[in-house]
């Protein structure tokens, strides 16, 4: 456990060893019950997955300095937070990222290359939401919660198989279309998870100046069941988002998960987090890496070698080369294309626009 | 509203106008407020009937012109006298029996049947699921249609009035009419935002408003208003049918006006009907000015019009815009290049309007056919006053025809 924080769901302590045994009649033994399956190899799948998702998160701060993306908007500390809960889904699924998740990208297939190029200013998000489960980002934080309570209210409809999570942060806890989205998530039983990941800080400011109470509590006051989880942890956030999926699927409504966790770089690239936040404080939440925890623990059973680890970080820096690669050649898009898909059905004045810009483009060549 | 009022209101200027509107609240308009109701039973026997398909009596002749500006009116199809609000109320029962993904959410759309009754009886028949009663959220309004979009529904959101939409306006300017163009065409969001809109009827404030210029100002929303019972039939199922977002106003003091309306159901009209939302339609024809308006001023403007040819013998041309996003001006301009001039009418402030945008824009395609600047006769450019203010503001007859005196004394 953390100092000075309680009711928190941890199955892998910060220094690597498993909770179940000391805490079989805690909380932990619930959720236990729901990763009970997981083998040696998905946990080795899991680090694999933290590891490239973390090199790919370098590799974009690196472009961006390099004056290749105008922006990047770094998850480092947020791997298992993103990898348990994203690993969690089925494909029946559907999330709703905000503007961070990145990993949770990959955990739905989404070519990190579609990620770079909004960011590099090619596109505004160039994945298929239907095909990936995985709606566009939202910058307007809080926003997509209200599109994840209608779609799920839908899947209610249809009669689905598939369950609903909406990321969001601790800042957008304070948006108002977060509170209309638990009212009617729970009103309606939205088969929904409502997953924020509690990174501490919305740009400059701490979650004190968010809330009085934590994340998890106020889900209360909506009439839904919350949980808070070890969002460092990435086998205890697999296994309490499994649980809520679980619930939402079963009909019981909405869940609110608070993944406690920790923004370790910057906002984005373009912040300064020196000029706000306690350099001690990061040297804490650097102890309690997420990806370190998991190692610690394999190497102690013997589970990863170094051979093991060389292979994934190998592995994890080829991907990342292989993306440079490609966002370094990814073409701008056609001038033309800025008039393209105003609407399903082209209004009048676009293709105005769009006639006169092309005579206008021609003739200056 | 009586001559000494008119002394110190909006037409002061223009004291030869100021008994012309007396003339028409007492012919038309006697009732009190709201008033609708009488005024539109007694203008429909006031229209010269001077053009089959597009005179001066709006209600009726405007549901033959819908279907007559086809070509295809006629047999077989279902011809019934409603009011606005009753032919919107048959229309969405038309949009729910054509497609089972349409869903209508919204405060109190349910038991109640909307505070104006546009969707009476539509939960009885469809449901809970498919006629939803909402909690009072605005922006969860729309953010969840947005939602039920994406798996595939087609929801009809009800904002009860136009002061009301603000709380939504991140949800509708930056997700709804973002979203396709955001995904490069993957994402439809076939989501029709409906609104009560517009003054007139005497109500407490943030009931009266007019906010189309702010969603027109949007890319990616179409953007709509009916004036007639005929036009909201048609024009509400176009707006449900279309895959794009739509925002659909709906002129409340108009609610009760009554017209025929061809009840044939969208699927089995014409093509061009069934895909409609853009062509602006000439309601009268005229030759000497041209007035455009849309909405709740449509029939103001048709009033004007009477009463100029009547004490004037001016023969003005009167164009109901329908669509507002887009724009459909060529009638504007083509009309104004017969006449020579233009006036531009509505209820909502002038600063940053349609009416800029119309004089903008013919100006720029009409410019030496203009005999006069395109004039304008709008609401004020102050926050929507108290009701018993609101005939001051709202543009009625004698603000109208003081325009068309000025534009005809260049």
């Amino acid at each position: 456990m953390f100092a000075g924080v309680t009711e928190l769901v941890q199955l892998l302590t910060p220094d690597g060893r498993r909770t179940t045994a000391a805490s079989a009649s805690g909380p932990e033994a619930e959720y236990q019950a729901h990763v009970a399956d997981v083998t040696d190899d998905e946990l080795v799948g899991l680090l694999r997955d933290m590891t490239i998702v973390r090199r790919l998160d370098d590799e974009g701060t690196a472009l961006q300095r390099q004056g290749e993306l105008s922006l990047w908007a770094s998850l480092r500390g947020q791997e298992a937070a993103q990898i348990g809960s994203g690993r969690a889904l089925g494909p029946d699924d559907m999330a709703f990222p905000s503007y961070r998740e990145h990993g949770v990208a990959w955990c739905r297939g989404v070519d990190p290359l579609n990620v770079f190029g909004l960011f590099r200013g090619s596109s505004l998000g160039g994945w298929d939401p239907q095909e990936h489960g995985f709606a566009l980002y939202a910058i307007v934080v809080g926003s997509q919660t209200l599109h994840a309570t209608g779609y799920a209210m839908g899947v209610t409809r249809d009669h689905g198989e598939g369950a609903v999570i909406s990321y969001f942060g601790d800042g957008a806890s304070s948006e108002g279309d977060v509170s209309e989205a638990f009212g009617w998530a729970s009103v309606f039983s939205a088969p929904l998870v409502f997953f924020c990941q509690n990174n501490q800080w919305a740009i400059s400011e701490p979650y004190r100046r968010q809330s009085r109470v934590p994340v998890y509590q106020r889900a209360r006051g909506f009439g839904f069941p919350s949980v808070r989880v070890d969002g460092n942890d990435v086998l205890a956030t697999l296994a309490v988002t499994r649980w809520a999926l679980q619930q939402a699927r079963a009909g019981a409504g909405p869940v609110l998960v608070e993944a406690l966790t920790y923004r370790i770089n910057p906002h984005t690239t373009a912040d300064d987090p020196s000029r706000y936040r306690p350099a001690d404080e990061l040297s804490t939440w650097r102890r309690r890496d997420p990806l370190d925890r998991l190692r610690t623990y394999l190497r102690a059973r013997d589970v990863l070698t170094d051979e093991l680890e060389s292979s994934i970080a190998a592995e994890a820096d080829a991907v990342a080369a292989d993306l440079r690669a490609r966002c370094l050649a990814l073409p701008d898009p056609p001038e033309d294309s800025v008039f393209d898909h105003v609407q399903v059905t082209e209004n009048s004045l676009v293709a105005t626009e769009r006639a006169a810009y092309t005579d206008l483009r021609g003739a200056l060549l | 509203m009586t001559t000494s009022e008119m002394a110190t209101g909006p037409a002061a200027g223009a004291p030869a106008n100021t008994a012309r509107q007396a003339a028409v609240d007492t012919a038309v308009d006697a009732g009190p407020r709201p008033a609708g109701t009488a005024a539109s039973l007694g203008r429909e026997g006031t229209g010269g009937g001077t053009a089959a398909g597009n005179g001066a009596a709006p209600g009726r002749r405007a549901a033959a012109a819908v279907v007559d500006g086809s070509g295809t009116a006629g047999e077989g199809s279902a011809r019934r006298t409603l009011t606005l609000a009753k032919a919107l109320n048959t229309g969405l029962l038309a949009a729910m029996q054509a497609d089972p993904k349409t869903v209508i959410m919204g405060e109190d759309v349910g038991k109640l049947g909307g505070v104006f009754r546009i969707t009476d009886g539509l939960q009885e028949l469809f449901g809970e699921e498919r006629v939803i009663d909402t909690p009072l959220a605005e922006s969860a309004i729309v953010g969840t249609a947005i939602g039920l979009a994406m798996r595939g529904f087609r929801p009809v959101c009800e904002i009860q009035f136009d002061g009301f939409v603000y709380p939504a306006f991140d949800q509708i300017v930056s997700q709804l009419a973002k979203m396709h163009y955001r995904s490069a065409g993957r994402v439809r969001l076939p989501v029709t935002i409906r609104i009560p809109y517009g003054g007139g009827i005497g109500a407490v404030e943030h009931h009266s408003e007019s906010p189309e210029a702010y969603f027109c100002h949007t890319a990616g929303l179409r953007v709509v208003t009916c004036s007639n019972p005929a036009d909201a039939h048609l024009m509400i199922q176009q707006a449900v049918a279309s895959d794009d977002p739509v925002i659909f106003l709906e002129p409340k003091r108009r609610y009760w006006e009554k017209g025929e309306v061809d009840t044939t159901p969208l699927a089995d009209l014409p093509a061009d009907l069934r895909t409609g939302l853009h062509s602006a339609r000439v309601v009268r024809p005229g030759e000497d000015a041209t007035v455009v308006a849309y909405g709740p001023m449509v029939r103001t403007c048709l009033d004007a019009a009477e009463v100029a040819a009547a004490e004037d013998g001016r023969s003005l041309e009167v164009i109901d815009l329908r669509s507002l996003s887009p724009l459909d001006l060529d009638p504007v301009i083509e009309s104004t290049r017969r006449t020579g001039r233009l006036v531009a009418v509505h209820e909502a402030p002038s600063n940053v309007s349609l009416s800029s945008e119309i004089a903008a824009r013919v100006t720029e395609q009409a410019f030496y056919h203009l005999e006069a600047p395109v004039l304008r006769v709008t609401g004020f450019d102050t926050p929507y006053p108290p009701a018993r203010l609101e005939d001051h503001y709202l543009p009625d007859v004698d603000r109208i025809l003081d325009a068309v005196d000025r534009s005809f004394g260049y």
